[in-house]
């Protein structure tokens, strides 16, 4: 039992980093990076989890895959947003996309 | 009898409807004409064909020995509440259902036939056919309803195609507001009525009128001696029946609407407002008859409400200008003629000769009376104006309008060998065979009759002939399509007469012969030619005397020519009373209290949107700290919770 932590640490270590990058990168390619490592970190725990507490299923393992699938269209669709928002503003900056507001 | 044929009598005209209807806005005029006369038509030939069948065929169904029966011919379940409560649509074939196939399909006919003429080039043409066919499903449909629940829903039919052909002209404010007061009334009306139902099938446990009226004892048994207000359930619920009936046929003091509704096409007052609809109250009563004999009273409401609103309508009948109204009065009157016909039947006298003479006064009624409106709408073609002020000489101008026109006063006047006076002579004998108060009463009814039908006629034949040269063109014939409508009706007027309706039409289906009593024949000509010599004295020419007449008893004219002032006893009840008291308290507390609790909700709610709408404020990582702030306090609570 007293490995699982070592991988718990590093995941947690790369939520937090995905938190404050996503809150703080005003480049929006940089924020989608940081999503990434959010969901990644996620994914993590899922496996971790699933091979200590669970291993004779596959549970975790299948949400992982399904998640990876789903962030890579997700990201795909994210790209596409940036990249017109560039073409219009001739800018990516987060705060200059302000528009969608009351 | 098979059911096909008269499944297809209700079939057609509202296949017409809707045909109409839908996709009357896509034909010419022309189409939408003949479809609609060749729908009728088709009705005509079957309705004709089942009445024939059903008074000649001497099938076991229609007829044993002698005696006439009625027929179901079929009646399907259409809304089944509990075992009881079952609702039926079907097709009820007797003697006086019959009658009214021949009734309704010939008026219905003509006037489709007339219309194409009258209705030329009018806006809305096809809708108006719609109408009409709507009107003749929803009427042929009361008549051969099963039980009285069918005819309470074909009932309403009526008075909605009713409502939506006065109001045909809907750019008329007349003709809205006419249309809005004939539906209130008779609604207003038709409320009596749905009670009257009820009350009468919670102790009977039926709706039908096989039911109702074969044994009538034991309805009156089913009540149980139960009573209300001093008056037996029984008593309560006929006299409300009939007070729907007094509604439709415009009966004191529920008649204000149907001089309004002349706002209506002409063509259509002959059929709705003059021939068909407006009898549908006799018909509920005769339907109901033998229910009404078992409750005296019941039968003396009956006669007193007519007695009073035939002389009523009479007076009224001899001061008005427009036409149409005097027109309106005198069916009013008729109709009255055929309540208190049907109030003084009872089996002890002459096997109620009443109930026959009734029905036969219906019949002829509706055929004379079809024919004076659509006279009076070739008149009005021809004049451009309903009043009679504008017309006058017209008999060298129009001489087959004039000549019809003729037949149908003498008709209506009761002169022989004109129809109205063999049926209007079988009324004063039931009159007086029951009482001779009523039977005088009557006969002066008859003889004013005579009086105001002559005046009509001769105010817009005779009289002075008016300067007609402002006109495009002098007033004249009207085309085929309109005249051959009155040159039918005008036949028929004539020799409906001779018709032997005690053969076919009594309340017991026992075969009656009708014998005129000479002394009330002769008395009756008598008195309505001197109305007629009066009339003749007076407008023949134009002279002084009706003016000097007039202001002998000027309060008594213009209250007549008020109509009594019946309109504005209605006018300050509904305004001053009903309003002001009962309506605008509750328009205060819907307007203060229950709007002001829904205003309110939504005030408070768009405040509270004002007040919060800064946290959308397009900085997307700004919703990413409140959201974080907000996952680490649920957290936070949680783990709180937890301890």
């Amino acid at each position: 039992m007293g490995t699982i932590i070592w991988y718990l640490i590093p995941a947690l270590v790369m939520f937090c980093c995905g938190v404050y990058g996503f809150m703080t990168r005003r480049n929006m390619i940089a924020m989608l990076i940081s999503l990434e490592l959010m969901l990644n970190a996620v994914d993590i725990n899922f496996v971790v989890f699933n091979r200590y507490l669970y291993p004779g299923q596959l549970d975790g393992m299948m949400f992982t895959l399904f998640a990876i699938a789903i962030a890579a269209a997700e990201t795909a669709l994210a790209i596409a947003i940036i990249i017109n928002i560039y073409r219009s503003a001739k800018n990516i900056d987060v705060r200059d996309v302000t528009r969608m507001k009351f | 009898m098979d059911f096909i044929i008269p499944l297809l009598i209700l079939a057609i005209p509202l296949f017409n409807f809707l045909l109409l209807g839908i996709g009357g806005v896509k034909m010419s005029h022309r189409l939408a004409g003949t479809i609609g006369c060749i729908g009728m038509g088709t009705v005509l030939v079957l309705s004709y064909y089942t009445a024939f069948n059903y008074f000649f065929s001497g099938n076991e169904a229609f007829i044993i020995d002698g005696v006439r029966k009625a027929a179901t011919i079929f009646n399907v379940t259409w809304l089944e509440f509990t075992k009881n409560l079952v609702i039926k649509l079907g097709f009820l074939l007797d003697p006086i259902s019959a009658m009214m196939l021949i009734v309704i399909p010939t008026i219905s006919f003509m006037v489709h036939v007339y219309s194409l003429g009258y209705m030329k080039d009018e806006k809305g043409f096809q809708r108006y056919y719609a109408f009409l066919s709507l009107f003749s499903f929803s009427m042929l449909g009361l008549v051969v309803a099963t039980n009285i629940f069918q005819m309470y829903i074909f009932w309403e039919l009526v008075g909605a195609s009713s409502y939506l052909l006065i109001g045909f002209f809907y750019t008329l404010p007349s003709a809205v507001s006419a249309s809005k007061k004939a539906f209130i009334v008779t609604r207003f009306a038709d409320l009596g009525f749905l009670i009257g139902i009820l009350i009468l099938s919670f102790y009977t446990q039926t709706f039908n009128f096989a039911d109702l009226t074969n044994n009538p004892q034991n309805v009156l048994l089913s009540t149980g001696g139960a009573t209300f207000l001093g008056g037996s359930v029984l008593t309560w619920a006929l006299v409300l029946i009939f007070t729907g009936g007094m509604g439709k046929s415009a009966m004191m003091p529920l008649h204000i609407w149907l001089p309004d509704a002349m706002e209506g096409p002409t063509p259509v007052s002959a059929l709705i407002h003059a021939a068909t609809m407006v009898v549908a109250g006799v018909y509920l009563v005769a339907r109901m008859f033998p229910l009404y004999l078992m409750e005296e009273f019941a039968l003396q409401f009956i006669t007193v409400v007519g007695a009073i609103t035939a002389l009523y309508a009479a007076i009224v009948a001899c001061t008005q200008i427009d036409i149409k109204r005097v027109l309106a009065f005198s069916t009013i009157s008729q109709i009255a003629f055929m309540m208190v016909s049907l109030g003084v039947a009872r089996p002890e006298h002459h096997e109620a000769l009443g109930y026959m003479a009734s029905m036969f006064h219906l019949f002829t009624h509706a055929m004379f009376k079809a024919l004076l409106f659509l006279g009076a709408g070739a008149l009005i073609h021809a004049v451009h104006s309903n009043n009679y002020t504008a017309m006058g000489g017209l008999r060298k101008y129009m001489p087959i309008t004039h000549w019809t026109f003729l037949i149908g006063c003498l008709a209506i006047a009761g002169i022989p060998p004109f129809s109205g006076f063999f049926s209007k002579d079988e009324i004063l004998s039931a009159c007086y065979s029951q009482s001779m108060f009523w039977g005088v009463w009557m006969s002066i009814v008859a003889g004013m009759t005579a009086f105001y039908m002559f005046r009509l006629y001769f105010l817009i034949f005779w009289w002075d002939t008016p300067d007609y040269s402002h006109h495009h063109h002098k007033p004249h014939d009207p085309k085929f399509a309109m005249s051959f409508p009155l040159l039918f009706l005008a036949t028929v007027s004539v020799f409906a007469g001779f018709i032997p309706f005690g053969e076919f039409v009594t309340w017991n289906g026992h075969e009656y012969t009708i014998h005129l009593n000479t002394v009330i024949a002769v008395t009756s000509v008598v008195i309505a030619l001197l109305g007629i010599g009066a009339a003749y004295v007076m407008y023949s020419k134009k002279n002084e005397w009706p003016a000097r007449l007039a202001g002998l008893v000027p309060w008594l004219w213009t209250a007549a020519h008020h109509r009594f002032y019946w309109d504005e006893i209605y006018l300050f009840i509904t305004h001053k009373i009903i309003f002001n008291g009962i309506c605008r308290p509750i328009a205060w507390f819907d307007r203060h209290i229950i709007d002001g609790t829904m205003d309110g909700f939504a005030y408070i709610t768009n405040k509270a949107s004002v007040a919060i709408k800064g946290f959308q404020s397009g900085k997307v990582q700004m919703y990413v700290w409140w959201y974080l702030i907000g996952a680490l306090l649920l957290g936070a609570i949680t783990a709180v919770c937890w301890m």
